[in-house]
């Protein structure tokens, strides 16, 4: 395991930000809160597609999936317990030693790399599921960014791909609500003139050479505090499933 | 690191038991710890519980159910009466039948003997792995739990389930501490074998000293619970069985004719204790270390089978999406679904005892007018029926019968 690269020094330093990256109630509350959700639908959408039991003990056995953004691994490690081969990519390189250390304390095998969707493109690997989870609205060139992630898909391929709508109601839960008010995620993370309306990105997608085939809502209820997903409301929070044709 | 398991369960009693059942059902991986497994072939004690409609389901879904099913009573009505030694019931008493809720009998009557067996013989038929020892010691870091056993073992999960009591070990080891008050009041609990049939029919007598509950067994026989103030009840106790009795008879009444006792008797003082949390860091409680309730509504183990069917639910989805069954946030789940319906059930069970244990003229007066306004209006009377099968709040999927 790549463990072993790390710096013995460094080991405590990352193990503390690890412990942040893990903290439910922590710097990263939203991501957790949001998470069970996520992956509700990531792992539904990917047991329909690939036939597989989510009843088994490991039914992503044998699936290769990439991790765009991995960050502290809060999806990576999900998705490897459910037994799929993963890759975990981030291009803040402190993050990979951080994800490491997480992942080895839990007694998972992950293949966590520096590095980004172009470059691994560039190299040639590829994938049967691709997560793209909150990164599209942080890169420059949207298109080239989704034509790169379709090159990982091998065809017949799936990618899951979350964002933010740009809508009213966006701007002042996303900007005002989670920014500032809640202080949940550090200031300017997001800029909201790069958000994506759901018909942009199916747009943005199928230019990429890839068959979106769904879209759904994350909604949040402040009533009772938590996430759901929703069919109807994809005014916020929003994620979609497109196919690499075969 | 290695697990030996994702989930260790401390206890391997009746809540222990059907919760190992439950997420084995799931498909976790679930080691059973218990200084003292059940071994089967245990006489009548004089114990038995009440099994809600809804526990009832949750037995059946797990398979414990055809195992205890020729073994239970099924409890047709309900009879709720205020009174007094020696008198005649007040005219206004509560009648609750199942026939007026569409989902079959109120609940079930069985001997704590045969539902520690049932759910033992299932489990040894799961692949759930028993270990008779107890924990002596338990440590916690942010990736699971070890738990230290008397026999020098040592065992890792991903969570460890504290179902082992009102003097839970497991809580205590985590630092999880009780709130609560012992009442002044002790149960006494017996068995009746009488004369006439019961015809399926509970009853609820509440006597100025304290409830007195008689419930209805397999054949001519009853469950006594029977609270009264210490002093009393250590007097009782101290009768030979044929004093017993016949202090007994003038509450009893006549109505199911000459009364012996079957199998021992028992007494133990009565409290009302609440984990001031479910769980810690890879830790949560289950059944009686985390509640015990005043006995008044026969509430405790279906209260413990609540706790199972919530937190299995909340491990299943988790196993399911890939998540740490045993991470903070995961844990967090159950106690917020769990936590809100066990203080309503101890804040109900412990005003409704202070109520009707008493002989305030006035309170008496109230309660008699409050019982025959109840029994008068059908909606409030089935609202009633419901609370008492188990069939309101939001419903886990096993208690509805469903799988997980």
């Amino acid at each position: 395991m790549t463990g072993s690269t790390i710096d013995a020094g460094e080991i405590e330093k990352f193990q503390a930000m690890a412990d942040e990256w893990w903290d439910p109630a922590g710097k990263f509350k939203p991501l957790h809160m949001l998470n069970p959700c996520r992956l509700d639908y990531i792992t539904s959408q990917v047991a329909a597609e690939f036939s597989r039991d989510l009843s088994t003990a490991r039914p992503f056995e044998g699936l290769r999936l990439l991790d765009i953004g991995c960050g502290g691994g809060l999806l990576s490690e999900p998705m490897a317990r459910l037994g799929a081969s993963v890759v975990g990519a981030d291009a803040a390189a402190r993050n990979i030693p951080v994800a490491q250390v997480h992942a080895e304390a839990q007694g998972l095998d992950i293949d966590y790399r520096h590095t980004t969707a172009e470059d691994l493109a560039a190299a040639g690997e590829t994938f049967d599921v691709v997560l793209n989870m909150e990164v599209v609205e942080h890169v420059a060139d949207p298109l080239t960014y989704l034509t790169a992630c379709r090159d990982l898909l091998r065809p017949g391929g799936l990618m899951v791909c979350s964002t933010i709508n740009r809508t009213p109601r966006s701007y002042a839960m996303a900007i005002v609500g989670a920014e500032f008010v809640m202080r949940w995620l550090p200031k300017g993370t997001h800029e909201w003139r790069k958000f994506i309306t759901p018909d942009e990105l199916y747009d943005l997608l199928r230019r990429a050479g890839l068959d979106p085939v769904d879209r759904t809502g994350f909604l949040f209820n402040p009533a009772t505090w938590s996430w759901r997903l929703s069919r109807r409301d994809l005014g916020v929070n929003y994620v979609t499933t497109s196919l690499r044709p075969a | 690191m290695s697990y030996d398991a994702d989930v260790l369960i401390a206890g391997g009693g009746l809540v222990g038991g059907t919760l190992a059942l439950a997420l084995t059902s799931a498909g976790l991986d679930v080691i059973l710890i218990d200084p003292a497994p059940e071994a089967g072939g245990a006489g009548f004690d004089g114990r038995s519980s009440a099994l809600a409609l809804t526990s009832q389901r949750l037995l059946k879904a797990l398979g414990v159910w055809a195992r205890l099913a020729d073994d239970a009573q099924p409890i047709l009505q309900i009879k709720v009466t205020d009174g007094r030694a020696g008198e005649a019931p007040s005219p206004f008493a509560l009648e609750f039948d199942h026939a007026e809720i569409e989902e079959g009998p109120m609940g079930y009557m069985a001997e704590n003997r045969h539902l520690r067996f049932a759910i033992a013989s299932t489990v040894a038929e799961s692949p759930v792995r028993a270990i008779a020892a107890g924990v002596t010691a338990q440590s916690t870091d942010g990736a699971g739990v070890s738990a230290n056993l008397a026999d020098g073992r040592r065992l890792r999960g991903r969570v460890l389930i504290g179902c082992d009591g009102r003097d839970s070990g497991t809580a205590r080891r985590a630092g999880i501490r009780h709130v609560g008050w012992r009442y002044l009041q002790s149960a006494l609990i017996c068995a009746v074998r009488h004369e006439r049939p019961h015809g399926g029919v509970a009853h609820q007598f509440f006597m100025p000293e304290g409830p007195l509950a008689i419930l209805p067994l397999t054949g001519n026989r009853s469950s006594i619970v029977w609270s009264q103030p210490h002093a009393q009840a250590a007097r009782v106790m101290a009768l030979d069985e044929a004093g017993y009795l016949a202090a007994l008879r003038p509450r009893f009444g006549g109505f199911l004719g000459e009364i012996a006792l079957e199998g021992e008797r028992y007494t133990y003082p009565l409290s009302l204790s609440l984990a001031q949390h479910f769980v810690a860091p890879r830790v949560a409680l289950a059944g009686d270390a985390a509640h015990v309730v005043h006995p008044i509504a026969g509430q405790g183990l279906n209260a413990g089978l609540k706790d199972v069917a919530a937190l299995a639910q909340v491990l299943a989805e988790a196993r399911r999406r890939g998540e740490d069954v045993g991470a903070p946030d995961v844990l967090a789940r159950y106690q917020t679904w769990r936590r809100f319906d066990v203080t309503a059930l101890a804040v109900a069970t412990d005003a409704f005892n202070r109520l009707f244990s008493n002989d305030n003229p006035l309170l008496r007066f109230g309660r008699d007018i409050g019982m025959g306004l109840v029994n008068a209006l059908p909606g409030a009377r089935r609202g009633a029926i419901r609370e008492a099968a188990g069939l309101t709040g939001d419903l886990p999927r096993l208690l509805q019968g469903r799988p997980l």
